[in-house]
């Protein structure tokens, strides 16, 4: 997902406060930041909802790239609220990351040194128009997802932060399936491109969801905390199951010979993605990796400058109040 | 990375004549900033009509531990609400 193999800490503080803390986790009562904690719930936390920030900030990239290039103004402007939205996303999530006592700095420092992670998907690139289209019908789809059951998450904070970002999500979503739709429905050319959209963004896509519950040794400790509420098998399931019937209305075709309804499971069989694809992706070898980080390292080097002087205004302006505010005494 | 702006909490009044409420927080170097951030990040769709920045060092709050002695007194004191009271049903709505 946007944060995908997060690692989880083991948890060594007193049994009896560990206790009572699972107690008010299984009785649905949100953690806040000033409660006591588990230093390792505190620090899966940090990770967990500092990696879907970063996803959030450098998920803007792939749909920056295209927004010069909008083919009409309506289109233009869409993109560039849904970017803007995304940049939106990121601070609510780095806020809440905050309460947590790590600083912005420190998430920001921790991205640009590669030692945070961000989600995988945003490491392929968005070749043609129509993968604007199915970044928002699939990335924002699969993202969604994940997001409406986080709303519950035991951590106050990060489940606030995560209603106002639903709220926000389900435009993304649609905008791109209105936006592919138009490319599937047009000239043969089009549609062609909307289907090889369609063929790229389909397995990382799947990714987005993390290695199977087979493999995911992270998952256990997180979901009896609740800051992971579904399995990443099942999410998947419900992701494959609702986009295929979309892809259908496209008259588009799922890049899969394997996908064959099941009537026992009441849901569709499909190829699981290539996961040496994915480990070698978030081992930063990926089309795009170097591109990415390489960007928000120079979007935070070149602003240095102008944040430290409008820092350095403040505190010039601060002194001089406090001086009027003496003289006038 | 020393020279991080400072956090502030932003406050919302929606459109329905509600009392502010906060919705989240930001980095800004100074009030005038924070105010654009607030509008930028927090309202970007119709959600409010005004806005309050406070900076978050301001702002004092009560201690988890704090719970009991705070908010403890409140419950053996059911006679501050109104459904405490038989009014006969002869007199009506009260």
């Amino acid at each position: 997902m946007y944060a995908q193999m997060v690692k989880s800490e083991a948890a060594n503080d007193d049994p009896a406060l560990l206790a009572a803390f699972q107690a008010r986790i299984d009785a649905g009562e949100r953690i806040e930041p000033k409660d006591w904690m588990p230093d390792a719930y505190r620090k899966t936390l940090i990770r967990q909802i500092g990696q879907h920030a970063h996803s959030e900030i450098v998920g803007q990239l792939p749909e920056g790239n295209w927004i010069t290039r909008a083919p009409t103004l309506e289109r233009k402007a869409i993109l560039l609220a849904k970017v803007q939205d995304e940049a939106g996303h990121g601070l609510y999530l780095y806020c809440a990351a905050e309460t947590l006592g790590v600083t912005r700095d420190d998430l920001t420092e921790q991205l640009l040194s590669g030692r945070m992670k961000y989600s995988s998907i945003f490491n392929y690139p968005t070749l043609t128009w129509a993968d604007i289209g199915a970044v928002g019908w699939l990335v924002d789809g699969a993202a969604i997802m994940n997001q409406v059951p986080l709303q519950r998450t035991s951590f106050g904070p990060y489940a606030r932060a995560m209603v106002r970002i639903c709220k926000e999500e389900s435009f993304h979503q649609r905008q791109g399936y209105d936006l592919i739709t138009k490319m599937a429905q047009g000239t043969a050319e089009q549609k062609a491109m909307a289907q090889d959209a369609l063929n790229r963004f389909w397995y990382p896509s799947l990714m987005m969801f993390g290695p199977s519950d087979k493999d995911s040794v992270h998952s256990t400790q997180s979901m009896a905390w609740k800051i992971k509420i579904n399995t990443n098998d099942e999410l998947r399931q419900k992701f494959v199951d609702q986009t295929v019937p979309q892809a259908k209305y496209l008259g588009l075709t799922v890049p899969d010979e394997n996908l064959k309804w099941n009537d026992d499971k009441d849901g569709w069989d499909f190829s699981e993605p290539d996961w040496n694809e994915f480990y070698d992706v978030l081992k930063g070898n990926g089309p795009c990796n170097t591109d990415r980080l390489s960007a928000r390292q120079k979007a935070w080097s070149d602003g240095a400058w102008f944040r430290d002087g409008l820092m350095a205004h403040a505190k010039k302006a601060e002194a001089r109040r406090v001086a009027a505010k003496v003289a006038a005494e | 990375m020393s020279n991080e702006w400072p956090l502030w909490e932003v406050f919302i009044r929606g459109q329905h004549g509600l009392n502010h409420r906060h919705v989240g927080s930001l980095h800004a170097p100074d009030a005038e900033l924070a105010m654009r951030h607030a509008r930028d990040v927090y309202t970007r769709r119709n959600e409010g009509v005004s806005i309050w920045v406070v900076p978050s060092a301001q702002i004092t709050a009560s201690a988890p531990s704090d719970k009991g002695p705070l908010f403890e007194p409140a419950n053996d004191k059911v006679y501050r609400h109104p459904t405490f009271y038989d009014i006969p049903d002869e007199v009506g709505h009260m």
